[in-house]
């Protein structure tokens, strides 16, 4: 933390954006997590290399809203596929073969099926990009050196002073008091190659 | 030197023993959690690859152009180049669309089915079995698309607006292919990707260049790691794999409707769709053995994808095995049952008829072949198990051959019958689509994470926060006895760090 301190000195003032706790084994992690959630800060996260079970509690986190988007994607991928089919086969150009109706569900149900999984799908995974808020590209947290390691074996948490209840100096000593190996500051207008 | 000795171990280490109330350890050789990161990023992070890639890979794009030059003189001469006459209309390019359709399944059953069923050792080998599938998928797409003759009117299979005013049949098996190959395609797609999200990112942040950082910076979407990210992220992967399910079970399903909504004997059966479904998985499994053993032995994973893993391969082999071997065999019931002189003939001609060849070379390879997976000492034999991978490889593209070709060859009409043989230009044009396949699995072992690592770290037992309630008996912790001393030995010698 320091050399950020340091090469943050000539130029215009940067400000404080946040603190960076690392943590090695997941023991830690979960009291930290439990400790940051009964204090209730509110603009932070865990960051870990893999989906660690068990986390979402100690966060205190809420089940994801995703299921509604798929099935509101699932929803609009059937009707469509039932309209469409309707409209080309028996309204727009009516087919007549083999003296079978001009319109008959069981015929249009594998087209239905396959749009309603599209559109499901296309849901869950755009709708997963949208409620993480991604891409994005640059993140305050990416200017530390040791966070590459979050997607290979450590885990942070990482506290945002966007929170206007805790001051610089409140989450510094809850960063602080959280157990970690190590305690970074992350600052506005890193001259550390982003 | 002791990470290599972690690496590359000598022996096979032998974590399939069958004890009730243990599970086997899934990830051998003592790796941790950074071990894991780093042997699946070396081989991309490599500044070259090894020689026995390029020779692989050179031998790979000699096929794809071949394959090109077979499709370019196919669209100039037009499709009496192949072998197909009446009455053998289908002939090779349909029997290589099942064909190559049917080996995708195994990378979803993998991805989707067992992950919705808990079956952890997935974790190893859901990645390549799912590049697998969209590489499958791709040389799949190839022969519907080059089969029509006309290829410059291909865009008449979509209900795309046109001059005619003339929109598709809907109620035509070929269209809802069009819908089920494509959704298929896009959605194992989506899947692939995002669960590569996590393992781009990773390689980002260990990319020692600015150009590998900035191409997989882009890939991997500014993902962070965070646990506000994984809870929807987990969801998402948990309804992808809930709607490619039904999916994959849909896909093969109507492939086979392409035959049983017809009205010929030996394919107007209501059989074909759990048959075709049981047929794909197994075919499809036997691609990724034999894809997997290679990877393992080439690339020094040998300790992520481990003897367990390949035993478990073996058993759903052994099993899908025998699905398609009843199917085999109930489809002569039905004949005889059926009383149908006609529908009779078709499978006494399938076993006995100018085509027995191909049927006995399908029943040896599909049927025969995998019954050694009955003994335990076959299944954990990497040799045997890749060399019945190859027979049921063979296996499965004679059965498509038997089903599009015996049954078209001796039609209602005596005078004609006709002995369907393909051209030169049929055969290479099957070498070539191998040659695509090979290209883009060799570029995606070059390049991208070839195992998921954040879904592998997620089941390894280091990391389980209450692994110690469960031992000894529960999570991970049944091996062999002994067959982690090497492990305790480097715990000791390395004062117990990882």
């Amino acid at each position: 933390m320091s050399e950020h301190v340091a090469a943050a000195e000539p130029t215009s003032a940067p400000r404080l954006l946040g603190f960076l706790v690392e943590f090695r084994d997941t023991a830690t992690l979960f009291s930290a997590c439990e400790k940051v959630r009964d204090s209730g800060y509110r603009n932070w996260d865990a960051h870990t290399p893999y989906p660690v079970h068990g986390l979402n509690d100690a966060m205190g986190l809420k089940p994801s809203r995703l299921p509604y988007i798929a099935f509101l994607g699932g929803v609009t991928g059937l009707g469509l596929a039932l309209l469409m089919q309707w409209w080309m086969n028996a309204i727009d150009y009516p087919y007549l073969i083999s003296g079978k109706p001009i319109f008959s569900l069981p015929a249009n149900i594998p087209v239905m099926f396959e749009l309603t999984v599209l559109l499901a799908a296309f849901g869950t995974f755009f709708g997963m990009l949208a409620v993480n808020r991604l891409p994005r590209f640059h993140h305050p947290v990416f200017t530390s050196e040791r966070f590459a390691r979050a997607t290979d074996d450590t885990y942070f948490i990482s506290l945002e002073l966007s929170d206007p209840e805790f001051g610089a100096q409140a989450a510094r000593e809850l960063a602080g008091s959280l157990g970690g190996a190590s305690v970074e500051e992350i600052w506005e207008d890193d001259d550390a190659e982003a | 030197m002791a990470t290599e000795r972690l690496e590359f171990p000598s022996t096979e280490v032998l974590n399939t023993a069958d004890k009730p109330g243990q599970r086997p350890r899934l990830i051998t050789g003592g790796l941790g959690l950074h071990d894991i990161t780093r042997v699946v990023s070396r081989l991309s992070e490599a500044p070259a690859p090894p020689r026995g890639w390029w020779i692989l890979f050179l031998a790979s794009v000699g096929l794809l152009i071949l394959l090109f030059a077979m499709i370019g003189y196919l669209i100039f001469t037009g499709v009496g180049v192949w072998g197909v006459n009446t009455p053998v209309s289908w002939g090779f390019a349909i029997v290589n669309f099942v064909f190559w359709v049917g080996i995708g399944h195994a990378g979803t059953l993998i991805s989707a089915i067992l992950f919705l069923f808990r079956q952890k050792w997935r974790t190893s080998i859901n990645r390549f079995a799912e590049a697998m599938t969209i590489f499958a998928v791709m040389c799949a797409g190839i022969f519907p698309a080059i089969h029509v003759g006309r290829i410059w009117v291909v865009h008449w299979l979509f209900p795309l607006p046109n001059q005619m005013h003339l929109w598709p049949n809907f109620r035509s098996p070929l269209l809802w292919d069009v819908f089920a190959v494509g959704t298929y395609f896009t959605v194992s797609l989506l899947f692939w990707y995002m669960g590569m999200i996590p393992d781009l990112a990773t390689f980002r942040d260990r990319a020692p260049g600015k150009i590998r950082r900035v191409i997989f910076g882009l890939l991997a979407l500014g993902w962070r790691g965070s646990n506000r990210q994984w809870l929807n992220y987990e969801k998402a992967y948990l309804l992808l794999a809930g709607l490619a399910t039904p999916l994959v079970l849909s896909v093969h399903s109507v492939v086979s409707f392409d035959f049983a909504t017809s009205q010929l004997p030996g394919w107007h059966t209501s059989i074909f769709p759990p048959y075709f479904v049981a047929g794909a998985i197994f075919g499809g499994f036997a691609m990724v053995v034999t894809l997997a053993i290679l990877a393992r032995q080439v690339l020094g994973l040998r300790n992520i994808i481990t003897l367990h893993h390949l035993e478990n391969m073996a058993k759903v082999i052994l099993a899908t095995g025998m699905m398609v071997g009843y199917a085999y065999g109930m489809e002569f019931f039905t004949a005889w049952y059926s009383g149908n002189p006609t529908e009779a003939f078709t499978f006494v001609n399938r076993a006995l008829g100018p085509y027995a060849w191909a049927y006995w070379i399908m029943i040896g390879c599909n049927v025969v072949a995998p019954q050694v997976f009955w003994f335990k000492k076959a299944r954990n034999s990497i040799w045997l198990l890749f060399i019945v991978a190859m027979f049921v490889n063979v296996g499965m593209w004679f059965e498509r051959f038997v089903i599009v070709v015996t049954s078209l060859s001796r039609d209602f009409l005596p005078s004609s019958w006709s002995y369907y043989m393909p051209t030169s230009v049929d055969l290479l044009t099957l070498l070539g689509s191998f040659g695509l396949f090979f290209t883009l699995f060799l570029l995606f072992l070059r390049y991208a994470p070839v195992v998921a690592m954040a879904e592998v770290k997620s089941v390894m037992e280091d990391v389980h926060p209450h692994a110690e309630e469960h031992e000894p008996l529960g999570d991970y912790w049944g091996d062999e006895p002994g067959a982690h001393t090497e492990r305790e030995r480097l715990l000791r010698a390395n004062g117990g760090a990882q």
